[in-house]
């Protein structure tokens, strides 16, 4: 099962290009586009339902001991993330893009979020002017995951004021995985047999790889398809006998509509004379339509069609069993 | 040598009815056969009431009782349906013929409607169809498996042997084909009216189940049609010519099956409408050269060339010949499936072309032959069947 980005290269190369990012900075810092201000923290605090009246009201952030309202901690990443005209068309190098392309070309195509730790040192106002470094911390051996293999990337954000003073910093861990090939699709079933006391024992020796054929106990006629009495001399006692599996070609038909998804078209499909006399209707297999004639020898195959349901099938006689 | 038979004669068609022929009715199957079994009394001057009988196919879905109460129609002493699907076709018109002569009922409607084209289609096969293990549903354990499941490709495996033994082609087939695109073309109740097509259109069509071309299948239809049948002293009565029932029968052969009767030794033949042959000619005092028109169950082509050897029209192998030597033609020895058949007309499982026998004897096909005074009828082949003769009183 291989993705498109198969390992070809050694697996110790491979852990080594990825510990040469562990301790290093992903670009230079990211700057805010714009300084804390009242509207967008309006917006946040609107937008996740915070009723804590600091962020907003002067006297209230006062009477808590600030000198002034102050921004929600964990907005401090807002902050500094690049908007949307750049998350709809990312710039060349956004800071993380060598990592990410690494661990790409290894396979790890995707992405989740998985934690998030901050730790606030101190609060930010209307007017500052914040910044952000991230550096890799640690990149995890591969584990197996729900989601396919991967590998937990941690890596350190610190988020400094125009002063260069730290005001957070954020362990920030994403799972960069391989996605999981998609189960594939069951395949498609042929039609079942109506499996019943008249007929069972023919599936039956069938899933043994035995073509049998009903044979009349008391007057020795062989009939296909069987039923409970023979036609012949009525009786209701039969065994069976085993078929060479030697048959010739007595009609045809090439299928090419309608498409039943548990057959490849155009199938080739006959009524062949068995050696014993009887006929069976069954797939040509191992040839192509244009060479199939009325008449030519064909021999017994067998087809397992699915866990449950094994057939008789037959080849052209020429070509051996592998 | 006399069989017991329904008294050839004493049973006529006296009315025919059907709805449009469509792609897409927009209504209910009932609603269809209702309309049908309306207009076929219409045409037959008589009214609800006056029906005691109802004849269809096992394979319909508006029961007698709901058709009957629906309609208006009062008390019914006699009801009856016949399997196989398209073979069923003149066997509905046998059993009422059997009523009628025997007293059972006075008036039997004979009805089919479908949403055949709209609805299931049978031209998708029986490959997933709900599991049963009754011997009906068993007996296609030896099929579909091995992804043998619609009407074409059974028919394909007959088609193919046909070719092998008597070097018939594909062109032979297409000229059915063609015959019958020609005849719809001038009908103006025919899907295909106005839409002949040539030999080399055939050709070109793409393969459906080899040996068989898409041009080689019928169409598939929805619309409903009924036929009245009473006695003929009765319909003489009536407001139209009767259409004597000279001959009603169903055939089923040795070594029958539903429609994979490939177990016999030779299967180039259709041995259950050789025996409704027999029957037919027997009962209407005649045989082949007695027989002025045909209308033959066209459901695919290839089976169309032995019906016309099983009924004696020529010799085994021969029908090739009889067919490209436009025979089958209005002004041919046997003019055939004049309404389009069900390729060009419709498929009503082979109902609307007894209605157009009715009209060949009445004189009012739209593409009527010269001189027409017995038609014979088959029905669906390859399956356990049927065929009527009907003679017409002018």
């Amino acid at each position: 099962m291989g993705s498109p980005h198969e390992p070809h290269e050694s697996h110790s190369s491979q852990e080594e290009r990825l510990r040469a990012f562990v301790g290093r900075t992903l670009g230079p810092p990211r700057r805010a586009q714009d300084p804390v201000n009242l509207p967008m923290i309006r917006h946040w605090v609107e937008a996740l339902g915070v009723d804590n009246p600091v962020h907003l009201d002067e006297d209230a952030a006062r009477a808590a001991g600030r000198a002034g309202v102050v921004a929600p901690a964990t907005m401090v990443q807002a902050w500094t993330m690049r908007g949307y005209a750049a998350t709809q068309a990312p710039p060349p190098d956004d800071g993380s893009g060598a990592l990410v392309a690494e661990l790409a070309e290894q396979g790890y195509t995707s992405v989740v979020a998985t934690d998030s730790e901050f730790e606030f040192h101190r609060e930010l106002v209307p007017g500052d002017r914040v910044e952000v470094e991230e550096r890799v911390e640690r990149i995890s051996p591969e584990k197996a995951t729900a989601l396919g293999p991967g590998r937990f990337v941690t890596t350190v954000r610190t988020y400094r004021d125009a002063h260069g003073q730290a005001v957070a910093t954020q362990r920030w861990r994403t799972l960069r995985f391989r996605p999981r090939q998609p189960d594939p699709e069951p395949p498609a079933l042929r039609p079942r047999p109506a499996v019943n006391r008249d007929n069972a024992f023919w599936f039956e020796a069938a899933r043994e790889h035995r073509l049998v054929i009903q044979r009349c106990v008391s007057c020795g006629e062989l009939r296909h398809p069987p039923g409970p009495c023979c036609p012949h001399c009525r009786s209701f006692e039969w065994d069976t006998v085993q078929a060479s599996g030697d048959a010739h070609v007595h009609t045809f038909t090439v299928v090419h509509h309608p498409r039943h998804p548990a057959f490849d078209l155009p199938h080739i499909v006959a009524v062949v004379d068995l050696a014993e006399g009887t006929r069976l209707i069954t797939d040509l297999v191992g040839t192509a339509p244009e060479h199939v004639r009325v008449g030519m020898p064909v021999r017994l195959r067998w087809l397992e069609a699915d866990p449950d349901l094994t057939l008789p099938v037959f080849a052209p006689h020429e070509q051996e069993d592998p | 040598m006399t069989r017991t038979a329904p008294r050839p004669g004493a049973a006529a068609v006296a009315g025919i009815g059907a709805t449009e022929f469509s792609k897409d009715s927009g209504r209910s199957e009932l609603s269809l056969a209702c309309e049908a079994v309306l207009a076929a009394l219409d045409d037959a001057g008589l009214e609800p009431p006056d029906v005691d009988g109802l004849v269809t196919f096992t394979a319909d879905t508006t029961p007698e009782a709901e058709l009957a109460r629906v309609t208006g129609m009062g008390e019914l002493a006699f009801f009856s349906r016949v399997g196989y699907g398209g073979g069923a076709a003149c066997g509905t018109l046998h059993q009422a013929a059997m009523a009628v002569a025997t007293g059972a009922a006075r008036a039997v409607v004979c009805y089919r409607a479908f949403n055949e084209r709209s609805g299931v289609r049978y031209g998708l096969g029986q490959a997933d169809r709900p599991l049963a293990t009754g011997a009906d549903r068993a007996a296609y354990s030896w099929i579909t498996p091995f992804g043998l499941s619609t009407p074409a490709q059974w028919v394909a495996m007959f088609a193919r042997r046909y070719m092998h033994e008597y070097g018939a082609t594909s062109e032979d087939f297409g000229r059915v084909a063609v015959l019958s695109r020609a005849r719809a073309a001038t009908n103006p109740r025919a899907w295909f009216h106005g839409r002949p097509i040539t030999l080399a259109d055939h050709q070109a069509s793409r393969w459906i189940a080899e040996p068989l071309h898409l041009l080689d299948c019928c169409q598939e239809t929805d619309g409903g049609q009924a036929l009245v049948v009473v006695s003929a002293e009765h319909a003489r009565t009536l407001r139209r010519p009767p259409a004597v029932l000279a001959a009603t029968a169903q055939g089923s052969g040795p070594d029958q099956h539903m429609m994979t009767s490939y177990y016999r030794p030779d299967i180039t033949g259709i041995p259950e409408m050789g025996l409704v042959a027999r029957r037919l000619y027997e009962q209407a005092r005649t045989g082949p050269d007695g027989i002025d028109a045909a209308i033959l169950y066209d459901h695919f082509t290839p089976l169309v060339l032995p019906q016309l050897e099983e009924l004696g029209f020529c010799a085994p192998g021969e029908a090739r010949h009889f067919v490209a030597d436009g025979h089958l033609e209005p002004g041919g020895r046997l003019p055939a499936n004049t309404h389009g058949g069900q390729i060009g007309e419709a498929y009503l499982h082979g109902m609307n072309g007894i209605a157009e026998a009715v009209r060949l004897v009445r004189g009012t096909s739209v593409n009527q032959p010269r001189e027409v005074g017995r038609v014979l009828v088959t029905a669906g082949t390859g399956v356990p069947t049927s065929g009527l003769v009907l003679e017409g009183e002018r």
